[in-house]
């Protein structure tokens, strides 16, 4: 997979980068017309921007790390499926009423392993982004989800998900066709379902409207995603009653993926390449590949029974709290 | 552990108020404050000045209009568990504050504040007991603790009341009154909604019924976890049920929502629920759906 032909966009706090880039650029076309060989000064001024980027991005703020779960460039579910699957066959609809297409899914073979593929699906352009409702879902996604999670269990192939929505759109005709009860019925279904599951967070985890795709028995999470029980916009708005105070929000939230793994609430994290995987498309799925091989391997013994009395106790461990005695 | 009469009153919890239509906040906010506190209360809906130990007689039901005020977790228990044989579950298990949250204030402080005001420890309480002499165990989420929300507790405590139903083959009952999950416990209250509903997938495996009732408000991650999962799902009269705040899904659409959006009324119509019921009808409704699901004979025979 090609990096994206557009011109890369640069982030606030990517801007030292963005003037170094722009200088490598400009020098780049002098250079055509010149007689004076100036690749040394090229070549230095990259390894600076190298230099500079791996800097900045050890040291990404959650609230920074947000950002960058929602760049414009990030991969998205059907980069991924494109660029790690074979044979994908996208499957359409809910059976009752619309195919959403905030959410794709569909049969696909993974290393020649059939599999069921379902990810939340977000747009590049303005006429993509409104037709996929910026990967917000409306019930009939979840439903679609569902009905593909039920498929998968018949025939015994192992479902991968891709997580990375800003959460349920919230919408009247999505209240009166049942959001709630879409997302509490996924959740139910993914507990009991008798084939391995594997999510992945690929850029944001937006609160239930992630969950509804995320039970499963491994949770891999890329290095710059996020997962979240509210933005941080909106747990600022609410708390400090100020949308501003969001990166305060991000930071107490404990968004990302390293805090979220030290929480035990992730099982892996999976490394992007320098500069987040909107700079290199084709490495960050490669480091995918391999994790979601790694942990298909893990599951691939077990027996359906395992597999769901792990998964269910692996749900009820979820949680921190303190036992008194009682007076 | 008896409530002080004082807490009844009860303290809205500013960052919920902001879910809620203007509205109830008028009925949250104004309408109690005016009340003396403790002799009197004014309904909200039809303003009748009403004794408050009448009302309280009466499950917060106003006897004039049946306007239906919001009660707390243990005043709902005892006005639906019959008086003997009730034990509390998970009453040991208690909050502790993992991520350090701090916002204007500190967690800590929050839930001490919650704790004084409610005298609970957290927002669900759960007990075993019986209705009409039907044992069961039943679950209600106390909405003066921190806006009813799930966190860690709220969840651990509903999965050993299912415990207690595998264990001794009862039903399971929950009343909900949340704002939804807790963001002061981030991720990990998320997860809550996972994992209350993972623990239903059990009791179904027993053929064990599960009956939930969604009181005034029940919205978010309840509302979108195990809430709409009942064998039957039953809700108080207008009580404000949904997934996402008016609020928000005003702002997000840009339109005026419709007459009655999001109340109870509003979902039996769009065939998200099963059946409206008056609060002071839940034993005898309860009682006899249970005994139904469970082919035993109707209760009091």
């Amino acid at each position: 997979m090609a990096a994206p032909a557009l011109k890369s966009t640069f982030l606030d706090f990517e801007q030292p980068i963005a003037e170094l880039e722009a200088r490598i650029d400009e020098l780049r076309y002098v250079q055509d017309d010149s007689a004076v060989d100036i690749s040394e000064e090229i070549s230095r001024l990259q390894k600076k921007s190298q230099a500079l980027t791996k800097e900045i991005y050890g040291k990404l703020t959650p609230w920074q790390v947000a950002q960058v779960a929602r760049h414009p460039q990030r991969p998205y579910t059907l980069d991924y499926v494109n660029a790690l699957f074979t044979d994908f066959q996208e499957l359409h609809g809910d059976r009752a009423y619309a195919d959403d297409a905030s959410i794709v899914g569909g049969l696909a073979r993974f290393n020649g392993q059939p599999v069921m593929v379902i990810g939340h699906q977000k747009g590049r352009d303005t006429k993509e982004k409104i037709h996929r409702n910026w990967g917000m879902p409306r019930p009939e996604g979840y439903r679609k989800a569902l009905r593909l999670m039920r498929l998968a269990e018949k025939f015994g192939l192992p479902v991968l998900t891709f997580v990375d929505t800003p959460g349920a759109y919230p919408g009247i005709g999505a209240e009166e066709r049942g959001q709630s009860e879409a997302i509490g019925r996924n959740l139910f279904v993914m507990a009991e379902l008798k084939v391995p599951i594997v999510c992945t967070i690929i850029g944001e985890g937006g609160s239930g409207g992630a969950l509804a795709i995320a039970v499963g028995d491994l949770v891999l999470m890329l290095q710059y995603g996020t997962y979240s029980v509210i933005s941080p916009e909106g747990c600022a708005s609410i708390l400090w009653k100020n949308a501003e105070m969001a990166p305060e929000a991000a930071e107490t939230l404990g968004i990302t993926a390293a805090r979220l793994k030290q929480l035990g609430l992730v099982d892996k994290v999976v490394s992007e390449p320098l500069g987040g995987a909107h700079r290199d498309h084709a490495a960050a799925a490669q480091n995918l590949k391999k994790a979601l091989q790694d942990a298909l391997r893990s599951l691939a013994d077990k027996g359906p029974a395992a597999l769901v009395e792990e998964r269910f106790e692996r749900l009820m461990g979820y949680g921190r709290f303190k036992e008194v005695a009682l007076k | 552990m008896p409530r002080a009469g004082a807490c009844r009153e009860g303290r809205a919890v500013s960052w919920l108020q902001k879910l809620l239509p203007p509205k109830i906040k008028r009925a949250e906010g104004a309408a109690r404050r005016q009340v003396p506190e403790g002799l009197w209360s004014k309904c909200p809906a039809c303003d009748a000045v009403l004794y408050t130990t009448d009302l309280e007689k009466n499950a917060r039901v106003c006897p004039k209009c049946a306007h239906h005020d919001r009660i707390g977790a243990r005043a709902r228990l005892d006005a639906f568990l019959d008086p003997e044989g009730r034990y509390e579950i998970g009453a040991e298990v208690v909050p502790v504050d993992t991520l350090k949250f701090k916002d204007s204030r500190r967690y800590t402080e929050r839930l001490e504040e919650a704790e004084k005001d409610t005298h609970e420890t957290d927002a669900l309480v759960v007990m075993q007991g019986a209705v009409r002499d039907v044992p069961l165990v039943a679950a209600a989420f106390e909405f003066d603790f921190m806006g009813g929300s799930m966190g860690s507790v709220v969840g651990e405590r509903f999965v050993r009341g299912v415990h207690a139903c595998l264990d001794q083959n009862l039903p399971f009952v929950c009343f909900t009154a949340t704002g939804g999950a807790r963001m002061q416990e981030g991720v990990l209250s998320l997860l809550q909604m996972a994992k209350t509903t993972a623990a239903l997938t059990q009791l179904a495996a027993r053929r064990l019924p599960f009956i939930s009732v969604l009181a005034d408000p029940t919205m978010g991650g309840v509302s979108a976890s195990f809430a709409l999962l009942g064998d039957v799902v039953l809700a108080e009269p207008r009580a404000l049920i949904g997934f996402a705040g008016p609020r928000v899904i005003e702002q997000t659409v840009r339109e005026k929502l419709p007459e009655g959006f999001q109340r109870a009324e509003f979902l039996l119509e769009k065939g998200a629920i099963d059946k409206i019921v008056d609060r002071r009808e839940l034993r005898d409704e309860i009682a006899s759906l249970v005994t139904l699901l469970m082919r035993l004979p109707p209760p009091g025979s």
